[in-house]
C-alpha cells in the first residue's frame, strides 16, 4: 500500500471523506508514478484542482508536479535524494534515515503520513490505532512492527513542528455518517455485478479493466460459478455469449483495444438476442492509445460496436458509488431486454478509491430473463418484443443465428425476414427506457450535462457557478442508451446543453444532436480528468457575460 | 423442434460429403440419448461459419438446440456453453476454413483447458460457400480462384498440429462411411476431455477428392487415405507422430490419451483441493469497512 492509501484509510477510519487517485506509467517497476489523497469534511466529487501538501520523492517529481501546487501550500521532500534552496514553502525531510532509526527500513510511509497528518493539523492519535489494526497479524513480532511504525509518525509529525509549518486544521471529522466503504470504482463494479447473480466471468488482462478480472479470480467462487481467463477478448465475447446462450448470467471487462475485437460478437449478440455484459473500461485511445490514462472516447465505438444496425444499451457510471448500480443494471437490462448491455467506465473511476455510504446488497433489485416452460415451443423469435427464452436442456430447441432468421433461428435471407426482425430488435431496447436521471434549476434555458466519469468535477463547477449567481440548469443521467424519455424532452426544450467531456470528437453530443438536443462539448483529451476551475472559466467563456443571465 | 424446418432453403450440392456427416450425427445423438437416458435437448450443436455450419439447420429427426455463430468462433463459444453448464453435451461442427484458418487461434487453448467437447470437422480443402478459394488444406500448387499461380503455401497437416497441440482424443475419418464416422463421434462425444473427429468431406463442385482418397486402380491412382493398422496404441503419442508423418491420409482412431481430467472438473476439483471458501458481498463489504 502506497502512502496516499495508508491516509486515506487511516482518514476514513475516524470518518472523514477521503479519496485517492493514482496513475503509473505502462511498464512493470519504476517510471513516474504518483498518487493522491483527498481529506475532507464534505463528501468529495472529484480528485481537486491544486495541491494543498506535495510530497516529492525526487527532483524530477518535484520538476513535474511543483505547478500544482496552490498558493499556501506546502512542500515536502526527500532531503537524502535532493536538496532545494529553501523557498519559505519547503521541507526537507530524510525519510528512509528516519524510518531506519526506528529499527523498520519500512516504516518510511508512516513518516510521510505523520508529516502530512501534522501539515493537515490531524492528531497522530487517529493514526495509531490504524497502525494498531494493519500491523496486528499473529506475528510473533507484531508489537516490534507496530511499536516501530508509530515511532515513524511520531517522527513525521516532528519534522513539520520543528519547520513550524501548518497547511490547514481540520475540523473534527462528521460524526453522523452512517456505515460507509472505502473502494475503487473497479472492485465497487464487481461487488454489484455478484450481487446481481452473476455466473460466469470471463476476462483478458488489459489495463485499467484487469483488477475486475483479478477480483473476479479471487471472488466469483460459489457453487455453479466460475471465472475464465481468456486467451483474446475475442475469445472474451464469444464465451461470455455462449454462456448466456446457456441460461446464465455472463460478463466481461476490457479496454478500448478489447472492445475493438469483441465489434463483430456484440453483433451476433445484438443479432441472436443473448444476454451478456461487457464492461469497457476506457483508457485514452485510439489503437494502443495511453494504457494508465484517463479519457472518455469509447462512447461511439460502445453504442455502434460492430457493423450492421446496431445500437447497444450503454450504462455509464459518473461515480465510484454509482458503479455499485452500474455493475447491477447492466446485468438486469441485458436479462430484461435479452441481449448485450455495455457498462462504460473509465480510468479515473476504476482508479479511485473513495468512501462512499456502504451499499447494500440485500436491498438490491434483481432481474432474471423470463423463461421459455414450452410455452414458445421452438418459436424463440416470435413477435415483436422479447420472447420466453428457451434455455438447452429445457423445451424449445432452436438455433440462435449470426445469420439474418426466422421465429425458429434458421437462416432466411429474404426482403421481408430482415425489416420485421430488425425492428423486432430496436423494438426491445423500449423496455430500458426507464432509467433515473437528475435534473436541477431546471428552468434555465442552458444546462450543464456530463456523462460518465466527469460527473463529479462539473457538478462541482455547476455548484461554483450556481453560488456565483449563474442562471444554468444541470441534467444528468448514466443511463446514455436509451436516454430517459423524459430526460430527452427536457433537453430538446434547452437552448443550450454544455457537455463536458474527455475526447476530442465530442462524442455524446453529437448523439445528442442526432436525437434534436442543441447540444455541445466542453471537450478535454490530456488523458487527465477535468479540473474544476477549467470548467467554470469554459463556461463562462462559451456563454459569455451577457447570455447567462445572473440570478 | 421435433423435425428440421421443411422451408430450410440451403442445400448441400450433390455428392457432397456433409450429407454423410450429418446422416453419422443424427446417428450418433440418436445412440446418445438411447444408451445415456438424456433428452436431445441437452446436447448443444456449435455450428460455424461455411457450407458445413448449415449441418445444424439441416438434420432430420429430433432436434437439440443449436448455434450458428460467427466465422471461426465456435470453440471459445462451446467453451461458453460449457463452463455455465457443464452438464451439457456439446458439440462443435466446422468446416477446415473456419476451424483451421479463422479460428486456428482457438485450437490451443482448448486443448491446454482440456475443453469437454467434440468437435467434428468436415474438411473439404476448400472455401465452398464462397466459391472455391484456397483453404489451409489445400494441396501445395493447386490452382484456385486466389491461387492462379497454383497455391504457393504449405498446406497445414490438421492431425500433426492436433498432436502437437496435445488434443487428447483425435479421430481421423472418411465420410463415405457413415455409420462408422457415427461410432467413431459417440466414442468422441463419451471421451472425457477435448475431442476432434477430423472428416474428409470432399466438395464435389471445387475440389471433389474422392478418387485421390480411395483411389482408381483403372487409372493407376492409389487409395490417399489408409486405414491405421490395428497394432496401433492410441495411447501412444510418439507412434501417432509417426503415422501423421506418413504420406497419405491415415484414417481410424489416431490418438486416445489414457489420462484426461477435462477442464470443469479441474475446477472442481481444485477448489475442494484449497477449501476455497465464498465470501458473501456483505462479507467482502465488511474486508473495506471504515
Amino acid at each position: 500500500m502506497t502512502a496516499a492509501e495508508g491516509l486515506a484509510q487511516a482518514a476514513g477510519r475516524v470518518g472523514y471523506h477521503v479519496q485517492t487517485y493514482s496513475t503509473y506509467p505502462s511498464q512493470i517497476k519504476g517510471g513516474p508514478t504518483w498518487a493522491q489523497t483527498r481529506i475532507s469534511t464534505n463528501p468529495i466529487q472529484h480528485d481537486g484542482d491544486a495541491l494543498d501538501i506535495l510530497v516529492v520523492l525526487n527532483r524530477e517529481a518535484y520538476e513535474s508536479h511543483v505547478a500544482e501546487l496552490r498558493d499556501g501550500g506546502v512542500l515536502v521532500y526527500n532531503a537524502e535524494d535532493f536538496e532545494l534552496e529553501s523557498n519559505g514553502n519547503a521541507v526537507g525531510i530524510a525519510v528512509d534515515e528516519l524510518a531506519r532509526s526506528t529499527g523498520n527500513p519500512r516504516a518510511a510511509n508512516m513518516v510521510v503520513i505523520g508529516a502530512v497528518a501534522a501539515l493537515g493539523g490531524m492528531p497522530p492519535e487517529y493514526f495509531e490505532d490504524f497502525i494498531r489494526e494493519r500491523f496486528t497479524r499473529g506475528r510473533d513480532n507484531d508489537q516490534q512492527i507496530i511499536d516501530a511504525n508509530i515511532e515513524a509518525l511520531k517522527l513525521g509529525v516532528q519534522e513539520i513542528e520543528r519547520a513550524g509549518f501548518k497547511v490547514s486544521d481540520l475540523d473534527e471529522p462528521p460524526s453522523e455518517n452512517g456505515p460507509r466503504v472505502v473502494i475503487k470504482g473497479n472492485d465497487l463494479l464487481s461487488l454489484g455485478a455478484i450481487t446481481s447473480g452473476l455466473d460466469i466471468f470471463v476476462g483478458y488482462p488489459i489495463s485499467p479493466a484487469t483488477t475486475i478480472l483479478v477480483f473476479m479470480e479471487d471472488h466469483l467462487t460459489g457453487e455453479g460459478k466460475s471465472v475464465v481467463q481468456a486467451s483474446s477478448e475475442i475469445e472474451s465475447i464469444s464465451t461470455i455469449i455462449g454462456a448466456g446462450y446457456a441460461g446464465r448470467k455472463a460478463m466481461t471487462s476490457t479496454a478500448g483495444p478489447g472492445l475493438s475485437l469483441m465489434g463483430e460478437g456484440l453483433g451476433f449478440a445484438w443479432m441472436a438476442e443473448i444476454p451478456c455484459v461487457v464492461v469497457d473500461v476506457q483508457r485514452g485511445g485510439p489503437a494502443t492509445g495511453l494504457p494508465t490514462k484517463t479519457e472518455q472516447s469509447d462512447l461511439l465505438a460502445c453504442l455502434n460496436p460492430g457493423h450492421g444496425d446496431l445500437r447497444l444499451p450503454v450504462i455509464a457510471p459518473g461515480t465510484v458509488e454509482e458503479c455499485w448500480t452500474a455493475g447491477i443494471m447492466g446485468l438486469n437490462w441485458a436479462e430484461r431486454y435479452q441481449g448485450p448491455v455495455i457498462v462504460l467506465s473509465e480510468m479515473q473511476l476504476a482508479e479511485r478509491a473513495q468512501d462512499i455510504p456502504r451499499p447494500d446488497p440485500a436491498t438490491a433489485h434483481v432481474e432474471h430473463r423470463v423463461v421459455s416452460q414450452g410455452e414458445v415451443g421452438n418459436r424463440r423469435y416470435a413477435g415483436d418484443g422479447v420472447t420466453p427464452f428457451p434455455v438447452p436442456g429445457g423445451a424449445g430447441a432452436y438455433v440462435a443465428n449470426a445469420s439474418e432468421h426466422d421465429e425458429q433461428g434458421d437462416t432466411v435471407h429474404q426482403p421481408d425476414t430482415h425489416p420485421t426482425m430488425t425492428a423486432r430488435r430496436f423494438n426491445k431496447l423500449k423496455i430500458l427506457e426507464d432509467g433515473d436521471y437528475e435534473l436541477d434549476n431546471a428552468d434555465s434555458p442552458v444546462a450543464l450535462m456530463p456523462w460518465g466519469g466527469s460527473k463529479g468535477a462539473a457538478r462541482a463547477a455547476y455548484e461554483e457557478l450556481r453560488a456565483a449567481g449563474v442562471d444554468i440548469g444541470w441534467s444528468y443521467t448514466m443511463y446514455l442508451n436509451p436516454l430517459p424519455p423524459p430526460l430527452l424532452e427536457h433537453l430538446r426544450s434547452k437552448e443550450l446543453v454544455l457537455v463536458p467531456e474527455l475526447n476530442y470528437l465530442g462524442q455524446f453530443s453529437s448523439i445528442l444532436r442526432q436525437l434534436g438536443v442543441p447540444a455541445e462539448s466542453l471537450t478535454q483529451f490530456t488523458g487527465l480528468p477535468f479540473k474544476v476551475r477549467d470548467l467554470v472559466g469554459r463556461v463562462q467563456e462559451r456563454c459569455g457575460a451577457g447570455r447567462l443571465a445572473q440570478v | 423442434m421435433t423435425k428440421r424446418n421443411p422451408d430450410y432453403d440451403f442445400k448441400w450440392c450433390p455428392g457432397c460429403g456433409d450429407f454423410a456427416v450429418v446422416r453419422a450425427v443424427e446417428l450418433s445423438l440418436a445412440e446418445w440419448v438411447n444408451t445415456s437416458n438424456r433428452p436431445i435437448e441437452e446436447t448443444v450443436m456449435v455450428a460455424g461459419i461455411g457450407c458445413s455450419g448449415n449441418l445444424v439447420h439441416l438434420q432430420e429427426g429430433p432436434q437439440p438446440f443449436g448455434i450458428h455463430g460467427i466465422h471461426g468462433r465456435t470453440l471459445p463459444i462451446a467453451l461458453g456453453v460449457k463452463s455455465a453448464r457443464p452438464d451439457l453435451n456439446v458439440v462443435v461442427v466446422a468446416g477446415d476454413g473456419d476451424f483451421l484458418s479463422i479460428g486456428g487461434e482457438h485450437i490451443a487453448p482448448a486443448a491446454k483447458r482440456n475443453l469437454d467437447v467434440t468437435c467434428i470437422i468436415m474438411d473439404n480443402g476448400v472455401y465452398g460457400l464462397t466459391k472455391g478459394q484456397a483453404s489451409p488444406t489445400t494441396e501445395f500448387g493447386q490452382i484456385t480462384p486466389t491461387t492462379p499461380y497454383g497455391k504457393l503455401d504449405d498446406p497445414v497437416n490438421p492431425l500433426l498440429l492436433y498432436l502437437s497441440y496435445g488434443v487428447p482424443f483425435i479421430v481421423s475419418a472418411i465420410s463415405t462411411r457413415p455409420r462408422v464416422l457415427a461410432q467413431q463421434i459417440g466414442e468422441a462425444m463419451d471421451y472425457p476431455g477435448f475431442s476432434i473427429v477430423h472428416v474428409q468431406s470432399p466438395c464435389t463442385t471445387y475440389n471433389d477428392t474422392y478418387e485421390a482418397l480411395k483411389g482408381n486402380p483403372a487409372k493407376g491412382i492409389d487409395p490417399g487415405a489408409w486405414e491405421i493398422p490395428d497394432s496401433h496404441d492410441p495411447g501412444n503419442l510418439s507412434a501417432a507422430l509417426d503415422l501423421v508423418r506418413e504420406a497419405g491420409i491415415p484414417i481410424g482412431l489416431l490418438h486416445r490419451a489414457n489420462e484426461s481430467v477435462p477442464m470443469h472438473e479441474r475446477l472442481v476439483e481444485a477448489k475442494e483441493r484449497l477449501r476455497v471458501k465464498t465470501r458473501s458481498v456483505d462479507q467482502l463489504l465488511d474486508m473495506v469497512a471504515v
